[in-house]
């Protein structure tokens, strides 16, 4: 019993095979889909989706944000971007952070639902960050 | 009658110019080749969009307070037409096609008192659309010049339009753009963006799956899934324009190159003629001449 694990980027399908077992980071907490998972969308938060046959993680891709969409059968993951980990590249998400943190900083403190979409940004950007560096030992074996 | 040294200049002129289309014809397949392929390759995500969508609009029907990119604001006074074009010319009609519908909307809704603001995507549109309607341009874009039309041209696109309707400057907003039917056929079409038609869910797979939970709220959901449906059409249209220049620009290069080989064929007849004629006469005068002695 497996399920269909689809990862599009608004550009092209990057990962579409079947698997036991999808950890993503929904924006209220992680969360598994497995087989028989009752039909659920969730919004996603900036960070690593891990793809599991078996009890392996085959499979780890970071995206930033997006939708998922998971049924008994399938699990499809809308990212709005998203890359291997082990493409991540860490110099260009501090980069990226240190601007949020700038257009943070000068933002308008009275404008809640842009500093609110500033704020996910600048978690997106941390967590890429994060998974950029966890990558790099696996990588030196 | 033309003399025989400017029929070959001629000639010669005609036959540069055919290698000329022929060789964007071949250009214009391989980038043609190219747009189709990546179309093809965005359309899972704007499937899988429309999906949610059309399950998050079941699950939200009939409730109030719903974000302006659905409803609209209520109102139907200001109009933004976004028309789409290529950056480039010698594509046939595809860019005024464009031009023509756009025009013949703005005087439509001018006629029925509505307020029209335009935001041109695409060179093209944009010089044309600024003779006609300069001060009816709130302001314009360029596709990008790349070969690549990154999402995030789109992204950009679509949070000026959400940002306007949210501050209530426009009300409706109508895109036009090229429909991409086959390499030969490209129909300007015009589509509503705001306030959007929820897609009806087609999806029969789901058919039989108990109804969805959201996390967060289905509200939640739809305010932010909203903006973003918006950026993937806008994409879609994008590729969409992309691939029709470059087939309408095949087309037209196809015809141009065949053209060209007829006027070339013509000339060379002419050319054969003068010359026998030429060479006739010249008979002509030195049998005469010689009569004559």
């Amino acid at each position: 019993m497996s399920i269909k694990v689809k990862i599009v980027s608004p550009e092209k399908v990057l990962f579409a095979h079947d698997a036991d077992m999808v950890v993503m980071p929904g924006s209220e907490g992680d969360i598994a889909a497995m087989p028989e998972h009752a039909p659920l969308m969730l919004t996603l938060r900036g960070g690593v989706v891990d793809v599991y046959e078996g009890d392996v993680v085959m499979h780890r891709f970071f995206v930033a944000g997006g939708f998922a969409d998971i049924a008994p059968t399938h699990c499809t993951i809308l990212a709005d971007r998203a890359l291997k980990v082990e493409d991540v590249s860490v110099d260009d998400a501090e980069a990226r952070l240190a601007a949020l943190e700038k257009s943070y900083e000068e933002a308008d403190k009275m404008n809640v639902p842009a500093l609110d979409i500033l704020m996910d940004k600048i978690q997106s950007a941390r967590a890429e960050i994060e998974a950029g560096q966890s990558s790099i030992p696996s990588m030196s074996i | 009658m033309a003399s025989l040294k400017e029929l070959r200049a001629r000639i010669g002129s005609v036959k540069s110019t055919r290698k000329i289309t022929s060789a964007m014809k071949m250009v214009a397949a391989a980038k043609l080749r190219r747009a189709e392929a990546r179309a093809a390759a965005a359309r899972p995500y704007a499937d899988a969009m429309r999906r949610m969508l059309a399950e998050v609009g079941r699950s939200v029907a009939g409730e109030g307070g719903q974000p302006a990119l659905l409803t609209g604001t209520g109102q139907d006074r200001v109009h933004l037409i976004v028309p789409m074009s290529s950056d480039r010319g010698l594509a046939g009609a595809f860019n005024s096609n464009i031009n023509r519908t756009t025009r013949n909307l703005v005087l439509r809704l001018q006629g029925e008192g509505k307020t029209v603001k335009i935001l041109p995507v695409g060179r093209k549109t944009y010089e044309f659309l600024s003779r006609d309607f300069a001060d009816l341009i709130i302001g314009h874009r360029h596709l990008s010049a790349s070969k690549e039309i990154p999402f995030s041209s789109a992204t950009e696109l679509g949070e000026q339009i959400t940002s306007l309707l949210e501050k209530g400057e426009v009300d409706v907003c109508t895109l036009v753009y090229n429909q991409f039917r086959n390499v030969m056929t490209q129909t300007p079409t015009e589509m509503q963006l705001v306030p959007l038609a929820l897609p009806e869910n087609d999806n029969t797979d789901n058919a039989d799956v108990a109804s969805y939970e959201f996390e967060p709220d289905e509200g939640t959901m739809l305010a932010s899934l909203l903006p973003r449906n918006l950026q993937v059409q806008l994409y879609a249209t994008m590729l969409e324009t992309a691939a029709g220049e470059n087939g309408a620009r095949m087309t037209a290069m196809d015809n141009a190159t065949r053209n060209a080989g007829k006027a070339i064929d013509r000339l060379t007849l002419t050319y054969n003629r003068t010359r026998q004629t030429n060479i006739t006469n010249e008979l002509i005068e030195i049998i005469s001449g010689a009569q004559a002695v």
